[in-house]
């Protein structure tokens, strides 16, 4: 009998290459994506030394962070972004890697487009320039986000050079309530471990509140495991997952299909693997989240009020909610419903996936947003965009008075045109809130798409479940 | 990337929790498809006013501390996005080595690709060493790597510890790549039995 194992475990122990003495590994690298805000340096790095792409087909491109949201027949205006996007494709030219350009369907977020097109299956390491390529975790996959030079290394050698990371496991466990998305229970862990509390692990999320989501919603949780200080999320492929890969563009067929499932199907932790911490999170708890400030750990029940940093357990805690507070113009005690919001945004790599739109479509239908809110829909994906106006949730958006936009990165980083003012404040789907985050001085309230859309109709943070009743 | 011996200079101070990469350097520099040049850019929102002009309060806008090789800060520094420009713009202002209590992984990785060194010590003693670096151009500490030492002001020695592979790189500074070419014939060992057992790869 072996020891049991954790997926972890299995995953990293089928890619090892090489082991050093001092227990740092090679690992190899299934997939890699790539976009062009962190691969210009590296390709320039190969180019210098001479060194080719060692597995160009493992590897797929697509710009995303400064692409346009509006009409793109124009091209990109600011030069410094057109430059960053055609050096992307220049690259893969040169480099012989597919690139989706800004006119292909199948251009969109980095971390959407991987899974829609199959590229991203279980069992496999992924690494992209991109912290949130915890994403793919989602389908029992080990992925995570390296740097620049990171990202040269693996363009040269297939491989990375990492030390093993420690297991963690969340389970969360019973049935989530009515009006809690995937949003909420990640909102709610990132709460309960603090945006450290990941460090130096790999968070395997398990449980039959997880087992219930959809891929889209695994996808949400793995997505934000960076954000609770976790280089990767991991939930174990199972019969919904083979069922959202099947048939996509880059997913084995035919008798490859059939091994590959068996094999997929063996992921799973070992009864009585060892964890070096394990946490449990009753779902029947999980109250709709909304951060009140500017890291992803300040998250309140979208019912509650905003902390008061004299009850913070130390000083240091207590002096960085005062900076949260004066930032975010909030005032200890004030309710988190009667916060007033100028503008909205549905999308990024942690909510712009179809069911994300069905859900706040679903609240915008037949309603009006508030004429003080600008409020916009940013697709993740062309595919994601194409697949919602054949629903016709495009129109139920545009009737209700929300922008309906091109698919990209857009306000979660407010590279592109798309961002805050300063002083703005936002009930936004993304991921991060930090300070500037969304636009200089922008003010950031993450939260699930549900509540995104219910506060566009109100103009003030809003308990989604009142229109839900 | 150059090499890491011996650092002599002068420690900012930057008693914060949870600095966060678009702190370091905000998404306005990601523009760039260079890795220089970012210096005048790092912490730009807390070190220039919405005109573009310098705010005397922040640290490294202080005369001691225009020229500091090192920074001393709270916990979980470099949190956030794995952009390496963020450890780009540290080098690129000048300094070579940040202390703090605990850092994010990723940007923790970034630093040793770029001949920056990140130190983990004990909060007590981060507290003692933000101290010692609030004592402006007086702030003058010695790390040495070899010794694995920081000295600091007063000449008190604080001894930290860094994974052995990670000092020899610095140390020599050794480009990763080349080391891992080397083990070529394992790769291709590995990529050739993998493509068997999983032909879909
Ligand atoms: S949507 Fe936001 S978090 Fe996701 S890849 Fe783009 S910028 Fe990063």
């Amino acid at each position: 009998m072996t020891e049991p194992r954790t997926l972890f475990d299995k995953i990293w122990a089928s890619h090892l290459v090489d082991r050093q003495e001092d227990g740092t590994c090679l690992i190899y690298i299934d997939r890699h994506l790539v976009h062009e805000v962190t691969s210009p340096q590296a390709f320039e790095g190969l180019a210098l030394a001479g060194r080719k792409v060692h597995r160009p087909m493992q590897t797929l491109a697509v710009a995303d962070h400064n692409v346009p949201t509006t009409d793109r027949s124009k091209g990109i205006a600011d030069p410094e972004s057109r430059t960053q996007v055609d050096t992307l494709e220049a690259n893969g030219k040169a480099f012989g890697i597919r690139v989706f350009g800004m006119s292909d369907d199948r251009q969109g977020i980095v971390h959407i487009v991987g899974p829609e097109q199959g590229f991203t299956l279980p069992g496999m390491t992924i690494v992209c320039g991109d912290s949130h390529t915890s994403t793919h975790g989602a389908f029992g996959s080990l992925a995570f986000g390296i740097g620049t030079s990171e990202v040269e290394h693996v363009l040269a050698t297939q491989t990375l050079v990492q030390a093993p990371a420690k297991n963690m496991r969340i389970r969360v466990e019973g049935k989530l309530p009515a009006g809690a998305t995937a949003k909420d229970i990640v909102l709610k862990i990132i709460g309960t471990i603090g945006t450290a509390g990941g460090t130096g692990y790999v968070i395997e999320y398990a449980g039959e509140a997880i087992r219930n989501l959809s891929m889209e919603g695994r996808m949400t949780i793995c997505n934000m495991s960076i954000e609770g200080g976790a280089r990767a999320g991991l939930i174990a492929p199972d019969e919904t997952t083979f069922a959202y890969i099947k048939g996509r563009p880059m997913a084995p067929q035919g008798a490859d299909w059939d091994k590959a499932v068996a094999y997929w199907s063996t992921l799973v932790t070992d009864e009585g693997a060892k964890f070096d911490t394990e946490i449990v999170i009753d779902a029947a708890e999980i109250i709709p989240q909304v951060t009140w400030g500017t890291s992803p750990e300040d998250v309140v029940p979208i019912t509650g009020a905003v902390p008061n940093p004299d009850d913070a357990d130390d000083e240091g805690k207590a002096k960085a909610m005062r900076r949260s507070l004066e930032y975010m113009g909030l005032t200890a005690g004030q309710k988190i419903e009667e916060v007033k919001i100028d503008r909205v945004f549905i999308g990024s790599c942690t909510n712009g996936r179809i069911e994300d739109l069905r859900a706040a479509a679903a609240v915008a239908k037949g309603r009006k947003v508030d004429p003080s809110v600008k409020a916009m829909v940013v697709p993740g994906s062309g595919l994601v965009k194409k697949q919602a106006e054949a629903e016709g949730l495009d129109a139920v958006f545009r009737e209700a008075g929300f922008e309906w936009r091109e698919p990209g990165c857009s306000m979660c980083l407010a590279m592109n045109a798309d961002k805050l003012e300063p002083g703005e404040r936002c009930a936004s789907t993304s991921n991060r809130n930090f300070e500037g985050r969304q636009g200089r001085g922008g003010r950031t309230h993450l939260v699930s798409p549900e509540i995104a859309a219910a506060s566009a109709i109100t103009g003030y943070l809003t308990d989604v479940r009142k229109f839900q009743a | 990337m150059d090499k890491f011996e011996v650092l002599t200079g002068v420690a900012a101070p930057l008693p914060m929790i949870n600095v966060d990469t678009d702190m370091i350097i905000p998404k306005q520099f990601l523009k760039t498809i260079k890795r220089t040049g970012l210096g005048k850019s790092l912490f730009f929102e807390m070190r220039y006013d919405d005109a573009g002009k310098e705010n005397p309060e922040f640290v490294l806008n202080k005369a001691a501390y225009r020229n500091a090789k090192i920074l001393v800060s709270g916990a979980n520094f470099g949190c956030g996005s794995s952009r390496e420009h963020a450890p780009w713009s540290i080098l690129d202002f000048g300094i070579r080595c940040v202390i703090a209590p605990s850092f994010a992984d990723i940007f923790y990785n970034n630093c040793f690709k770029n001949g920056i060194l990140p130190i983990k010590l004990p909060q007590e003693i981060c507290d003692k060493l933000m101290k010692a670096a609030e004592n402006g151009a007086n702030a003058t500490f010695t790390v040495d790597l070899q010794a694995q030492e920081i000295q600091m002001p007063d000449g008190e020695k604080v001894p930290f510890s860094t994974d052995a592979f990670r000092r020899h790189c610095l140390l020599n500074g050794l480009d990763d790549i080349g080391l891992t070419l080397e083990k070529k014939p394992k790769i291709d060992t590995y990529e050739t039995a993998r493509k068997t057992e999983q032909p879909w790869v």
